[in-house]
């Protein structure tokens, strides 16, 4: 049984424009232990699906349907007393900007303790002495005396290890990290990176790793998820995918990064935008800016469908029997 | 290529643009957010038609007003300590009551309240001038002179407003004789107040020039050679006028406050042209034996008057606020 | 710590220097003191006599040196109208306004700011929606009218309380007569302080509302929340704390705000005190009371700031300098 299981996730903002579906009949699952990096543009819904796994979705943004199973149980209909100890014990988050996440007016030592104590009912002693060993194990000189600091007295990526501290040391199965390292230096954020894997092996921690940096997703992750418009559009082992993309709008990201080895003429851009929740088209969401669509792709909003090996996309080129270029 | 797909555009907001653009302002301010938050709120919509009825009255005090207060031709002395006219021993003639004069009470908080709204708009905006050229100089040129100014705000920051107005009027008081004292008293309050309130300007648009300063629009400006109060007024100044106008509203309410206090007081406005605050002091005296309503009408005028205003303000900074919506 | 207490009062020099020179320019451009003080008639030897003695016929800095010493030993003149020293004045006075202005202060916040918490915490209930319109109230209604209906209410149609005066004072210490402990005092303490303090009740109320609503959210409490603690840690430990900070500085700016409208209610009241003084001076142009009461005015909201910066200093945990922070 996968650890994390989300079955047709909908999550909408209502406003007087009328409803907007920020994130539409999501699908996946995360298995123990696994890293699943979920990449797409800004504002394609990922930082949202993460939200809404734990529940923290600003009102009125809300959960319209679909179901979240942790261990085979949801979650997403628990009162908020059973949901409050979920998280941090259950399932643990990471966010995008260390300056802002950690409260200034509190020594790092104090906010560990705390979580600590709330989840796993730690004397202060034993809290404070577990304190020191996750700062040491995430890296920071010197943590027996840096404990009693305070956030502003940290660089960002120290910052940035302490939250990771934060978001573990209540020993969850499963990390949200939203953007982990979007507001790092790119000399830090393979430091960060490289920690965060290490540390989920050691303790056997899942993660569901969103990000916009294809990169990262190709360093850390073992299988990713691509997502559109508040849908996923093709989902398989990073292998695969990055190697060979099938849909698309993941062959036209694959082809925007700058690489290294390959010589390139030009970097290939994908024409447009995408489209505004409130005007997305019929059918398949990316089909204005697709080379390749054709009648259905306007017409019928494809699902996940096999490509390869074991990934898949969301696709019509992809349907069975070849019946994609039959139907009118 | 996309052009097999019919007619569906690729920047999706066109064809709304368009349409935004085929209706006229009106309909564009309607169908506007500003419109919509005012209008689904009953309260704001209460307090904008006080605010309009009683604004409405006061402006046009002369035509609507029953009688003339300053008329003393008009002026009967048996007609005076008259209780409202749905009390008993009341006169239909007079609505509110009369005063010690026999003035009808109703005609005369109508002309109160015009002295009230006069004195509290025109500091409003001798002190938004003053604030906004001040925040607009020490923001642009910087260096010493923002420094100076910065330090004189902070000093004037340290008193209470209402302390530099009474000081001010202290201070002419004091320095011009009485006839002319009581002459240019009007103006003098207004010129109180304002001066007592510029702070809260100036330090905004400071901040809103220190940031729109770097901009690039500033520096091509400069590049094509317009001269700095040109680049100030013309460029800078609209883009920082925003907030100005949140505290303008804001306060607008204190300021006629202000002037009912100094005018309590006995420092306000001259006896001549009495305002709302003039009125509840003369009606305090009566207060012990009996005639209430020469004090508690004016009274509850002025509740309404800014109460209806600071209701408008805080719907305005609530609507204007993107983070709160 | 003690460097910071000399720079604070280095800094309040200028500004205590500026207001002297107002002060002193007060005295030697605005009125004539000559006339006032020899009246109608008098002869131009008694004139000549009288500025000489004044010091009048010297040049303007040297003036403005004597009248600094005799500042700092207290020395502030003889009042035009009352013919005493203004010192001794202000000195009899000044009990009467602070007692009533501390306790006005007291009531404001020991009302304004649970109130603000709660209408911050629990947003929809009814109550908050009552006093929150209260609030609103609040703020429209000047002191001079509170004080007046208050007076309506409670002294002429209940009867229950004074309307005017201090009632039975004690000397204490040899100088200072306080109200506090006889009932006749108390009484009379109530509906002025009231008054007073309602202004600011409402003021402090809204303000620690609105930073409650702000900091609740910020994303250190949406990390808290992510975190799993529980509800009474986050919100009256991480964000009332982090409320507080600036509700400290707004306060201590409220107590010179306080004393200064004490100008009003001591009007309002009858109540003996500076206020009730200075607006006497004002409408008389009596400018040796005025010029002395905006020096120690000035004085004392120099002394505020500072203890409120003291305080800001102990709390805010970012103003005390940061360790080296070392490592990225």
């Amino acid at each position: 049984m996968p650890l994390l299981e989300v079955r047709n996730l909908r999550v909408e903002f209502p406003t007087r424009r009328g409803v907007l579906t920020a994130v539409d009949r999501v699908s996946f699952s995360i298995d123990e232990g696994e890293v699943l990096g979920v990449v797409g543009e800004s504002g394609a819904g990922k930082s949202i699906t993460g939200n809404a796994i734990i529940r923290l979705i600003e009102p009125p943004g809300r959960i319209a349907g679909g179901e979240v199973l942790l261990s085979g149980r949801r979650i997403d209909t628990l009162p908020p007393q059973e949901m409050r100890r979920v998280r941090g014990k259950e399932i643990g988050a990471i966010f995008q900007d260390p300056l802002t996440t950690l409260n200034p007016l509190y020594s790092i030592g104090r906010q560990l303790a705390e979580t600590m104590q709330t989840h796993l009912g730690l004397s202060d002693r034993e809290a404070r002495a577990r304190a020191i060993k996750w700062l040491e194990d995430v890296g920071i000189p010197g943590a027996a005396q840096r404990i009693d600091a305070y956030p502003h007295q940290f660089s960002g990526g120290m910052r940035q290890r302490v939250v990771i501290a934060l978001a573990l040391c209540a020993e969850p199965r499963l990390v949200i990290a939203d953007e982990p390292t979007t507001a790092l230096d790119v000399s830090i954020q393979a430091q960060v990176i490289a920690l965060l894997k290490r540390l989920c092996r050691e303790h056997g921690t899942a993660v569901m790793l969103v990000t916009h940096d294809m990169g990262v997703i190709a360093e850390a992750a073992d299988r990713v998820a691509v997502m559109y418009a508040g849908r996923i559009v093709e989902i398989g082992p990073v292998r695969e995918v990055v190697k060979q993309a099938r849909h698309p709008y993941t062959e036209g990201l694959m082809g925007s990064i700058p690489s290294l080895t390959r010589r390139v003429e030009r970097l290939r851009q994908i024409d447009g935008a995408m489209p505004r929740l409130s005007d997305i088209p019929p059918g398949c969401a990316f089909n204005p800016r697709c080379a390749k669509a054709f009648d259905r792709c306007r017409a019928d909003r494809p699902e996940l469908m096999p490509t390869q090996g074991a990934s898949r996309a969301a696709c019509w080129l992809y349907a069975e029997n070849g019946s994609a270029r039959d139907a009118a | 290529m996309p052009s097999d797909a019919p007619g569906v555009e690729l920047q999706t907001s066109a064809p709304l643009r368009a349409e935004a653009r085929r209706m006229g302002r009106i309909a564009r301010f309607l169908d506007s957010d500003l419109w919509y938050s005012f209008s689904r709120s009953p309260l704001t919509v209460l307090s904008a038609l006080v605010a309009l009825t009683l604004i409405g009255g006061a402006v046009f005090a002369p035509i609507l007003a029953p009688h003339d207060p300053f008329d003393l031709a008009t002026l009967n002395l048996m007609d005076a300590f008259n209780p409202p006219a749905w009390m008993e021993g009341g006169d239909p003639r007079f609505l509110l009551g009369t005063d010690d004069q026999g003035r009808d009470l109703f005609s005369t908080i109508m002309y109160g309240a015009r002295i009230s709204l006069f004195v509290g708009f025109c500091s409003v905006i001798f002190a938004m001038t003053l604030g906004v050229t001040i925040g607009l100089v020490a923001g642009y040129v910087g260096g010493t002179t923002d420094a100076v100014l910065m330090r004189i705000a902070d000093i004037k920051l340290t008193f209470p407003a209402i302390l530099v107005a009474l000081l001010v009027d202290g201070l002419v008081r004091a320095a011009l004789p009485r006839e002319l004292h009581d002459r240019v008293a009007l103006w003098v309050v207004i010129f109180a107040i304002g001066i007592s309130n510029w702070v809260q300007y100036a330090r905004t648009v400071r901040g809103s020039t220190l940031v729109e300063k770097n901009k690039e629009y500033v520096m091509a400006a400069r590049v094509i050679g317009l001269s700095d109060a040109r680049i100030m007024t013309s460029h800078v100044l609209p883009n920082v006028m925003g907030p100005v106008l949140v505290i303008a509203t804001l306060n607008l309410g204190f300021a006629i406050l202000a002037e009912a206090t100094l005018s309590f007081l006995g420092v306000g406005v001259p006896p001549t042209q009495p305002s709302l605050g003039t009125l509840i002091r003369v009606g305090n005296d009566f207060l012990f034996s009996g005639e209430w309503w020469i004090t508690v009408f004016p009274g509850i005028t002025l509740v309404l008057m800014v109460l209806s205003v600071n209701l408008l303000g805080d719907w305005l900074r609530d609507a204007l606020n993107p983070k709160l919506r | 710590m003690f460097a910071f207490i000399v720079s604070r009062l280095l800094q309040a020099l200028p500004v205590m220097l500026a207001v002297s020179l107002i002060s002193f320019a007060m005295f030697a451009y605005v009125g004539d003191p000559v006339a006032i003080m020899l009246g109608q008639d008098y002869t131009e030897a008694q004139r000549e006599a009288l500025v000489r003695d004044l010091g009048l016929d010297q040049p303007f800095f040297v003036q403005f040196w004597e009248f600094l010493k005799n500042a700092l030993q207290g020395n502030f003149g003889l009042s035009y109208r009352l013919a005493r020293p203004v010192a001794d004045l202000i000195l009899e006075r000044m009990p009467a306004t602070l007692e009533l202005s501390f306790t006005a202060a007291f009531l404001a916040l020991a009302i304004g700011v649970p109130m603000g918490v709660y209408t911050g915490l629990y947003r929809n209930s009814w109550l908050s929606r009552f006093f929150l319109t209260i609030s609103l109230i609040g703020v429209s209604l000047p002191t001079f009218l509170i004080g007046i209906l208050l007076i309506l209410v409670f002294s002429v149609w209940l009867g229950v309380l004074p309307s005017f005066g201090r009632g039975e004072t004690v000397l204490v210490g040899g100088w200072w007569t306080t109200g506090f402990l006889t009932v006749s005092g108390l009484k009379a303490l109530i509906l002025p302080s009231i008054t007073l303090g309602l202004f600011q009740m409402t003021l402090i109320m809204r303000l620690v509302r609105s930073e409650m609503l702000e900091v609740l959210r910020t994303d250190y409490i949406k990390f808290a929340r992510a975190r799993g603690l529980t509800n009474r840690a986050i919100h009256f430990g991480h964000a009332l704390k982090n409320t507080l900070v600036p509700v400290i500085t707004i306060t201590g700016l409220q107590l010179g705000a306080i004393i200064a409208f004490a100008i009003v209610t001591e009007t309002v009241f009858q109540w003996p005190g500076m206020g009730l003084l200075f607006i006497q001076a004002v409408a008389n142009a009596d400018i040796p009371i005025m010029a002395a009461y905006l020096m120690m005015i000035a004085l004392l909201f120099v002394l505020i700031n500072l203890v409120v910066d003291l305080l800001y200093y102990l709390v805010d945990p970012r103003l005390r300098g940061s360790l080296a922070g070392s490592g990225p």
